[in-house]
């Protein structure tokens, strides 16, 4: 592994947050819009990545995170009438809760079975959510009220709803998430994860408790998806099941086997290309799916570690 | 980082100049793709666009298939007439994946990329729920064609209208008196664990308990099951009308296993065709709902009684009299819903016509010219009946089918009256800012 100075992996991150900020006031309408959505679906890949890419731990239950901020915040505001500081805290806080538990039981597990018993927590989270419809909408969902989707800072009140708001919102939860992200995987801990991941056994008998680490990582990586799920309830005001439903567990892992597991921005560039592959392909036909598959499959072929981990295997060695 | 035992890589196939090409072709084939075409064209002349959000992937495909048929021919109706307000109608579709999260997606690209004049013709409820947001941030009036209580709920938003199907609260309703009537005043009820079941459970009780009946059972089934004999003990042995509304592929095991478990004596079924949309009614393992009772919303099965107008919708669909496609007897139509498509189109096409719409500047004209629109009249535009309509609470009301299964097909056997449907009002859309 080629070692950086911190500044230039520093400088390659600001300046990928410099250019997203740019783009917002360039980019059409539409695109503008979808990249809000994109950069907060980016930070749930991020969530997931930390603890498939760097502590090698496959999840096929990172719906029931990033639903767990989702209804945590979307249900706060819409039963409890809190403010999107409080409930966007809320999500977070049910994120890393559940994160906790969740990590604490499955982390008796490894491999296949992980990804089974994560899968299994993930669908008795699911039915939660249809079984107590009268409080959630079950598999319709709910709206989160458009006039309580304001933020107000000091004497200023920032309309979620509003495109510019979404974006720059959207643009400050993923800066914030990326540069946490690049500060864990670069620091001790972040060495010891991926020392977990690449022999166990071995960093065990070098006196680390490996469980705890893995928890740590499980409640931290929960905790981002929780963000991203908060975020997109305040943001785009929807919480539904569909959110919770298996899909969404696989969706994360896609984005980041596309842009590079291990990668701190792959799962941006995994999740902007699945967006837009899926975009364009279903303008001009209904069998678009098969076209997003043939798309995998080349990158599969061509790109085996992900858009990023591929470049970095055979150019650009020190990316983080 | 790297992994050094290569955890990640999943081939060892190395990177060539042919594959750099194929790169470099596929960017500019992104650069020229539609998502990024300007669009531009002059109001006055241009055509009428309306964003057709289509279930065409995903759980409600079926139905899409046929609510784009319809749509296509009520499109080309309009236009043959001279259009709205002299314009052309241009139908643009995006395919929402029957997920409300791409829904979403889709109401925002038809307002701010191809910038329609409204969007319609969404079925399913959490599609419908999830993007009504959106259309409400973007100011666009939002058709949908559901039959969900969620429009007319108050809910959602002033953008969000359902002029076109009435309201499963509205069927439930006006169900109950012929029920109560002709079926049995003993109930049980049997539906899926989840909101279109809920509804049911919901709505059903109140409305048999005025007509003299009573719901003496609910039997509330997980959606993962696949197999419903264990459920049916739960029936109270005297249970005179068994009410069901089982969805899915799950269905045909449920009408199977029911019938294995009464025999040749059984209760009075009624059903609503929701469970069986765009399915032959004559499928192995049906046998057992002969005799039995479905809701229609517009009949599958061309009635003796058809109206002129009504023949003239099917003719213009390609539906032949059993409800399936013309020279394709296997593709079943989504008859009881996809009239909506047809009739909320002409709503559209008079409220566009009321408020003088001329562009996108005039969209609150048209949800206001919506609002005032009050009845429907049995023609042509509305062939399956008359309707109401209630521009507080953007739904319409109509009447409904009770069909029985007799010889392999549904005869309507009776007609609801607009007023069994009606209820009170739950809030005012016409309160909410423009």
């Amino acid at each position: 592994m080629k070692e950086a100075s911190p500044a230039k992996a520093y400088v390659l991150h600001l300046g990928v947050i410099a250019l997203l900020f740019a783009l917002s006031f360039v980019l059409p309408e539409y695109h503008h819009g979808l990249l809000a959505r994109i950069m907060v679906l980016a930070v749930f890949a991020m969530g997931y990545n930390m603890l498939f890419g760097y502590v090698g731990l496959l999840s096929l239950g990172h719906a029931m995170f990033f639903s767990a901020g989702l209804y945590g915040a979307g249900l706060a505001v819409i039963h409890l009438g809190w403010s999107v500081p409080a409930a966007f805290a809320a999500g977070l806080a049910c994120g890393a809760v559940l994160a906790l538990v969740i990590g604490v039981l499955a982390l008796r597990t490894s491999g296949v079975a992980f990804m089974i018993v994560t899968m299994m927590f993930a669908q008795v989270f699911y039915l939660i959510i249809l079984y107590f419809a009268a409080w959630t909408g079950g598999d319709q969902g709910l709206v989160v009220p458009q006039s309580a989707r304001v933020l107000v800072l000091g004497d200023t009140s920032l309309g979620l709803t509003n495109p510019t708001v979404r974006y720059m919102s959207a643009l400050v939860l993923f800066s914030i998430v990326l540069l946490v992200t690049l500060a864990v995987v670069r620091s001790r801990y972040g060495r010891v994860l991926v020392a977990i991941r690449e022999n166990e056994e071995r960093t065990k008998m070098l006196g680390y408790d490996t469980f705890s680490n893995r928890l740590a990582a499980v409640v931290v990586s929960g905790t981002i998806c929780a963000a991203s799920g908060a975020a997109y309830a305040l943001l785009f005001g929807y919480v539904g099941s569909t959110f919770a439903s298996v899909q969404y567990s696989i969706l994360p892992l896609l984005w980041v086997l596309l842009g590079g597991a291990a990668t701190t921005l792959g799962p941006l560039i995994g999740t902007l290309f699945m967006y837009y592959v899926v975009d364009v392909t279903s303008g001009y036909t209904s069998a678009y799916l098969l076209i997003v598959g043939i798309a995998l499959i080349l990158l599969v072929l061509f790109f085996p570690k992900g858009v990023l981990g591929t470049i970095r295997q055979r150019w650009l060695g020190w990316l983080p | 980082m790297t992994d050094k035992n290569g955890f990640f890589d999943l081939s060892k196939t190395g990177l060539t100049r042919r594959t750099a090409l194929k790169g470099l072709a596929a960017g500019a084939g992104l650069a020229v793709a539609p998502g990024f075409v300007r669009y531009s064209q002059a109001q006055s002349s241009a055509p009428i666009k309306i964003g057709f959000q289509c279930h065409r992937t995903g759980i409600g495909a079926a139905y899409g298939r046929w609510y784009d048929r319809t749509t296509a021919a009520a499109v080309k109706a309009i236009n043959e007439a001279g259009g709205i307000n002299g314009r052309p109608v241009e139908v643009i579709i995006e395919d929402d994946g029957t997920d409300p999260g791409r829904g979403a997606e889709v109401v925002g690209k038809f307002a701010t990329q191809h910038k329609t004049d409204i969007v319609y013709g969404t079925l399913f409820s959490h599609v419908v729920i999830g993007s009504a947001p959106a259309a409400g941030e973007a100011k666009m009036p939002y058709f949908v064609v559901s039959e969900g209580h969620h429009v007319a709920s108050t809910k959602l938003n002033r953008y969000v209208f359902q002029p076109g199907i009435t309201d499963v609260k509205s069927q439930i309703q006006a169900m109950a008196p012929w029920i109560a009537a002709n079926a049995g005043k003993k109930v049980t009820q049997i539906f899926p664990d989840f909101a279109f079941g809920y509804d049911h459970r919901d709505y059903l009780p109140p409305a048999l308990k005025a007509q003299g009946g009573e719901v003496i059972a609910q039997i509330a089934i997980p959606p993962t099951e696949s197999s419903f004999t264990k459920y049916f003990p739960q029936i109270p042995a005297e249970t005179e009308v068994i009410y069901h509304v089982m969805v899915g592929p799950a269905v045909l095991t449920f009408v199977k296993e029911l019938g294995e478990f009464y025999g040749s004596s059984r209760p009075q079924l009624f059903g609503f065709i929701d469970s069986l949309e765009a399915t032959d009614i004559n499928s192995p393992g049906l046998e057992f709902l002969d005799g039995s009772h479905f809701w229609e919303g517009s009949p599958r099965y061309a009635q003796p009684d058809d109206s002129a107008a009504q023949k003239a919708y099917r003719a213009a669909v390609g539906i032949d009299d059993n409800g399936a496609a013309v020279g394709d007897p296997k593709d079943v139509s989504t008859a009881a819903h996809m009239f909506g498509c047809w009739e909320t189109l002409y709503v559209v096409k008079k409220a566009m016509e009321d408020a003088g719409y001329k562009g996108p500047e005039d969209r609150a004209k048209l949800v206001e010219a919506t609002e005032a629109l009050t009845e429907f009249a049995e023609g042509p535009e509305h062939p399956q009946g008359p309707k109401t309509f209630n521009g507080k609470i953007h739904q319409c009301f109509g009447i409904q089918n009770i069909s029985k299964v007799e010889g392999g097909r549904l005869n309507v056997v009776h007609k609801t009256k607009i007023e069994d449907g009606l209820y009170e009002p739950e809030g005012d859309y016409t309160t909410q800012p423009l």
